[in-house]
């Protein structure tokens, strides 16, 4: 295995944080290597360093034997080091070939390209029809124009930035095999990723970043996810322990819901059938884009719909707006922390007000009562240890899990009947991820009952009584936890009846 | 190519940006007089030091700031939340055209009844010409911006052909004007040998009023939270189209009522030139001018009212041309934005990406 690229010390600051601090390490040809740690641990910085797109400040990067200090991204290819971004930059009105044209240099859509989009995908065993528009894509298939953008370019050294996030479980052993085919012909992968299972199954090395530092490197197949958690966060985890599943009365049920998504590019809801019970965490599992967004805004009261569609202990509430479901019981934390759970610019206690002014009672005569709504508040910080300097700070200071912490604390302080959250530990830490499951287990043992919306399925694994999978905007029935394997669940994910594929 | 990079800015430098843009708009004025022949320090002396220390310049102060702190704390309630209502102009002249048709209807009619009477008619005209564009905006999408803009000239044009057609005076020898309001009809008098009205101290009263209404009422909570995160404004139970709606009519509102003391208080008629004299657009500066804050415009509407004085004073003075006011005050919106800008990004040249 000889080196394909070497960081030796690579150091960079920000303005108040140290984003990664004498780094290390060596990416060999045929090497699968993992990138892990927590948001914020400095895998970012490092793989934009290398990218071309962030300069260090001290270190040097070198591939193969070349020092290497690429100023843009294009010096970084011509280096022939591609990455595969988190986020996909696609046109959605244009077709694959068209997309792909425009990333390359030079590149001229045509007859010509198309059959070497072709020739790469089906060499890769990926299926992806070049004259297909982008926006009638799953984000699987979009994933892959973006793989075969890169692949185009024959490059030495990939960087795949949490590819697996918007993957099914079948898409993602798809995904596995094209780059381990890749590794057999000696590229060499950086892999980022937290999903500690994945690593285990795919990596050969892992470099592990806590704080800015590495603190670690292994063979992560050796290693127990368990353990590799604890490098990545520095401290011991508790895992919560199982309960008897004891359903109460159902409190809200969906019959026909149908509703339209505000956006052109979402997913409208078809025909969903649901009952929630009282006492159970209901774990809804999906890739993005599947019509979760448009569910919550349907059961927060966003978007209004037939009143019957939806019905809170029997009565109807598809047609009330989201103040007057909160009157009812109905709570909801939106996957967005910044900018629709809450708003960036205002403090902690207008937060607070947000959504506790009818349920709390916050307001008289019109009038926000302002001390009645800061004790609110100070209360959701004490309670829920959300790591803050007081209630008049702006809530964009705050860290994502410390505002995730705050606004989920928002909803339970206020003794919810039903609590609906979409991606509850979406892009936070460890130990506040830890917190927050054990708060919604607690609140489900309380007799509430609580949805979880989440694209992390080995989180609902954790926490959820009963799983049902949301994909094309209808929801499959709940099955017990357990009840369904990975496979599939997969299915379902992809739109298909799992009972008719497993056959 | 620039980039734009967010930052934080603290108190001190909401207070600072329009201190240093009137310090640059005064910079830049003094070069701009030296260009067209005037003598500098003396024409900055007549605009910005002599509406404060002549006697009746400084009564005048108060007569002009009146009405643009009315106007500015209706629109910065919209502008807080996201709604561009741009033709307070419009809504001033129909304040205006209401309140004092509502006078000439009962001339010569007596009664303490009539101003309040006048100043409701003022405020529902405003209101209702509000409406237009906040129907449109809400039932069909039509840009506010632009239907609130073009009504102005709807209604520039419908007080021209109504002092000159069913309001004229019958004994004014066809001039296109209205008859002076009689008593009962004008605004009494507070200050003997100035023109400070009565209607001056409400305007302080509605000032203090939304201030309250947008710093401890649950309205000013969610025109501030529709500004700062409109999703999450539609999370907490906000309809958009009820904001779009009640913004553009509270500024109607008030532009309407700013229009009826217009023209019960220094107009004393209805006529062309008398009431449609651009105070609906200077307010958009005095808004900003003042960071929407309801004490900051009355302030901001006491330094625009300085400029129009002291332009007027240079007209007279130095023959400077009218359009140097207009000017000036564009060019103390154009510092304004600027700095604000500055204050709020930090600004970089960009090295040029192919990502």
């Amino acid at each position: 295995m000889s080196e394909l690229l070497e960081i030796r010390g690579l150091t960079k600051a920000y303005p108040g944080v140290l984003a990664n601090s004498d780094i290390s390490f060596v990416l060999g040809s045929g090497e699968i290597h993992a990138l892990l740690g927590e948001n914020g641990a400095g895998k970012s910085t490092l793989v934009k360093a290398i990218y071309g797109l962030v300069r260090p400040d001290k270190g040097e990067m070198y591939v193969r034997g070349h020092l290497h200090e690429p100023t843009n991204p294009a010096a970084a290819r011509a280096a022939g080091i591609a990455m595969v971004f988190q986020h996909f930059s696609l046109f959605e009105a244009l077709t694959v070939a068209e997309n792909i044209a425009l990333g390359i240099k030079g590149g001229v859509p045509g007859p010509d390209l198309s059959q070497r989009v072709r020739d790469t995908a089906n060499a890769y065993g990926l299926q992806l029809d070049p004259e297909r528009r982008i926006g009638d894509l799953s984000a699987g298939e979009r994933q892959r124009v973006e793989i075969v953008r890169c692949l185009l370019q024959s490059p030495r050294i990939l960087i795949m930035d949490e590819p697996t996030s918007v993957l099914t479980p079948q898409e993602a052993e798809t995904l596995f095999q094209t780059l381990r085919q890749l590794a057999a012909e000696g590229v060499g992968i950086l892999y980022i990723s937290h999903k500690l299972e994945e690593i285990r199954a795919l990596c050969d090395t892992a470099t592990i970043l806590r704080g800015g530092r590495k603190v670690a490197e292994c063979q992560p197949a050796e290693l127990s996810a368990h353990a590799l958690a604890e490098l990545m966060i520095g401290i011991e985890l508790t895992r919560p322990a199982p309960r008897l599943y004891i359903p109460g009365p159902v409190v809200l049920s969906f019959s026909g819901l149908e509703a339209p998504s505000p956006d052109p590019f979402g997913c409208p809801l078809r025909d969903i059938d649901l009952a929630l019970h009282g006492g159970e965490v209901l774990g809804i599992a999906g890739v993005a884009g599947e019509g979760q967004d448009e569910l919550m805004a349907a059961i927060a009261g966003e978007i209004r719909t037939a009143p019957t569609a939806i019905t809170l202990e029997g009565r109807p509430i598809g047609g009330l707006g989201p103040a007057e479901r909160r009157l009812l019981g109905l709570m909801s934390a939106p996957e967005q922390r910044i900018g629709h759970a809450a708003a960036g610019e205002m403090t902690l206690a207008e937060n607070a007000f947000l959504t506790g002014r009818t349920r709390q009672r916050l307001t008289w005569n019109g009038m926000v009562r302002r001390s009645t709504t800061e004790n609110f508040a100070r209360a959701i910080i004490k309670r829920f240890d959300v790591r803050t300097t007081g209630v008049e700070t702006e809530a964009r200071a705050l860290s994502g899990g410390n505002l995730q912490k705050f606004v989920i604390g928002r909803e339970i302080l206020q003794r919810p009947k039903v609590l609906v959250v979409n991606q509850p530990t979406w892009g936070v830490d460890a130990l506040a991820a830890s917190k927050i499951r054990t708060s919604l287990r607690d609140l489900a043992a309380s007799g509430t009952a609580v949805m979880v919306i989440s694209q992390d399925l080995d989180e609902l694994r954790e926490i959820a009584d009963m799983i049902a999978v949301i994909a094309r905007g209808r929801i499959s029935p709940p099955q017990r936890n357990g009840a369904l394997s990975n496979e599939e669940i997969g299915l379902l994910m992809e739109g298909r009846d799992a009972a008719h594929a497993v056959v | 190519m620039l980039s734009f990079e967010p930052r934080q800015g603290g108190p001190l430098t909401q207070i600072a940006t329009p201190l240093l843009a009137v310090l640059a708009t005064v910079l830049a004025g003094a070069v701009l007089f030296a260009f067209v022949g005037a003598a500098p320090l003396a024409t900055l002396e007549t605009i910005f030091v002599a509406p404060l220390t002549n006697p009746f310049q400084r009564s005048e102060l108060l007569v002009k700031a009146a009405p643009l702190a009315l106007i500015a704390i209706g629109l910065s309630f919209g502008f807080r939340a996201g709604v561009w209502n741009i033709g307070a102009e419009g809504q001033f002249i129909l304040g205006a055209l209401a309140g004092g048709a509502v006078g000439l209807a009962f001339w010569q009619v007596d009664g303490w009844w009539l101003l309040p009477l006048m100043s409701l008619a003022g405020m529902l005209a405003g209101f209702l010409w509000a409406m237009i564009p906040a129907l449109l905006k809400v039932k069909t999408g039509a840009n506010e911006i632009l239907v609130s803009l073009m009504l102005v000239y709807v209604a520039t044009n419908l007080l021209s052909a109504l002092v000159a057609g069913p309001l004229r005076d019958p004994d004014g020898f066809n001039f296109p004007e209205s008859r002076l309001f009689h008593d009962s009809a004008t605004l009494p008098i507070l200050v003997e040998g100035t023109r400070i009205h009565s209607g001056i101290p409400v305007v302080l009263l509605i000032g203090i009023g939304a201030w309250v209404l947008l710093s401890a009422h649950v309205f000013g909570f969610n025109v501030r939270l529709t500004g700062a995160a409109p999703r999450a404004a539609r999370f907490a139970g906000v309809r958009p189209g009820a904001m779009v709606i009640v913004c553009l009519g509270l500024s109607g509102a008030l532009a309407g009522l700013a229009g009826t003391f217009e023209a019960a208080g220094p107009a004393g008629q209805l006529t062309r030139d008398g009431i449609a004299n651009n105070y609906g657009f200077t307010a958009i500066i005095v808004a900003f001018l003042g960071r929407l804050h309801p004490l900051g415009i009355l302030l901001g509407a006491l330094a625009l009212a300085v400029t129009e004085i002291g332009g007027e004073g240079a007209q007279v003075v130095h023959g400077l041309p009218a359009a140097a006011t207009d000017v000036f005050q564009g060019l103390l919106l154009f510092f304004l934005l600027a700095f604000d800008t500055g204050t709020r990004y930090r600004i970089r040249v960009a090295t040029r990406r192919t990502a």
